[in-house]
């Protein structure tokens, strides 16, 4: 949180100023393109999921080969250039599904391969994916523990 | 018709991470974050389980997907292995993404070189 500051009469002008000349964000213009975008990348991951379950899997079986297909795709499109103009129409609607988290894993790393193997590639891999595999760890761990304490099983 | 259900669903769920994203001014690292934990809370109480049925990948594909495989992963492991599974489920059900992320990401990595 910033600190409430006492602003002399000059920055509170300027301040007024900078506030009517920021344009807005375009949140109605951002939600649309993130329901379209997003849906797409829903349904192809419905249309793979539809071919694993027409191959004798069922839907919860079916998850997993799904996921990684999605995984693949995000990847290969990120390396081809094509994911990042993804993002940039759909915001969260490129970066929310799979695809984007693999898209947030392979373009730093892309990226800063300059840096070396280790510290720029492999290191880099994890700058998105270390705060989400960390906290997603940690709350389903906190939620399993609730879930055995109060119930007996998780 | 899942289809259609999935295209809604994930979309909607998109557009939630866009305006938490537009209206509170976090960056994109921190919505995916909250997404993933609110998955898992959402799972572990039942209420993503409903969803995931009802729109298939809709539910799967974005990353609160990914927050709930965790749960149920720890729920399974727990009904056959007891309290270690509170620590070995989750990232057992969620291991074909993992790894399958970490491989391809360190391919494509250094296969492809960055356009710009």
């Amino acid at each position: 949180m910033a600190k409430v500051r006492k602003l002399s009469p000059e920055m509170k002008k300027y301040q007024n100023m900078a506030g009517r000349l920021r344009p807005g964000k375009p949140i109605v213009k951002n939600a649309v393109a993130a329901f379209f975008v997003g849906g797409l990348i829903c349904s192809v991951g419905q249309g793979a999921q539809w071919f694993f379950m027409r191959h004798g899997m069922t839907p919860k079986e079916a998850t997993s080969p799904t996921t990684v297909v999605m995984i693949g795709v995000g990847a290969l499109l990120t390396g081809l250039g094509w994911y990042d103009r993804v993002v940039k129409v759909g915001g969260m609607g490129g970066s929310l599904p799979i695809t984007g988290f693999s898209n947030a894993m392979v373009a730093p790393a892309m990226d800063s391969r300059t840096e070396g193997l280790v510290l720029g590639v492999g290191a880099k891999l994890f700058t998105v994916a270390g705060p989400v595999l960390t906290y997603g760890l940690a709350a389903a761990f906190v939620v399993g523990l609730l879930r055995y304490l109060i119930t007996g099983v998780a | 018709m899942t289809f259609l259900w999935a295209f809604v669903i994930g979309g909607l769920l998109c557009v939630l991470a866009q305006l938490t994203l537009d209206l509170f001014s976090l960056t994109p690292a921190h919505v995916l974050v909250l997404f993933v934990v609110l998955g898992a809370l959402f799972g572990g109480v039942g209420l993503y389980g409903k969803l995931v049925d009802f729109a298939g990948a809709g539910a799967t594909v974005p990353l609160p997907g990914f927050g709930y495989t965790l749960v149920t992963g720890i729920g399974e492991a727990v009904k056959t292995k007891g309290v270690l599974g509170l620590l070995t489920g989750g990232l057992a059900a969620a291991a074909g993404g993992i790894k399958s992320a970490v491989l391809f990401g360190l391919a494509v990595a250094l296969i492809f070189k960055p356009k710009t």
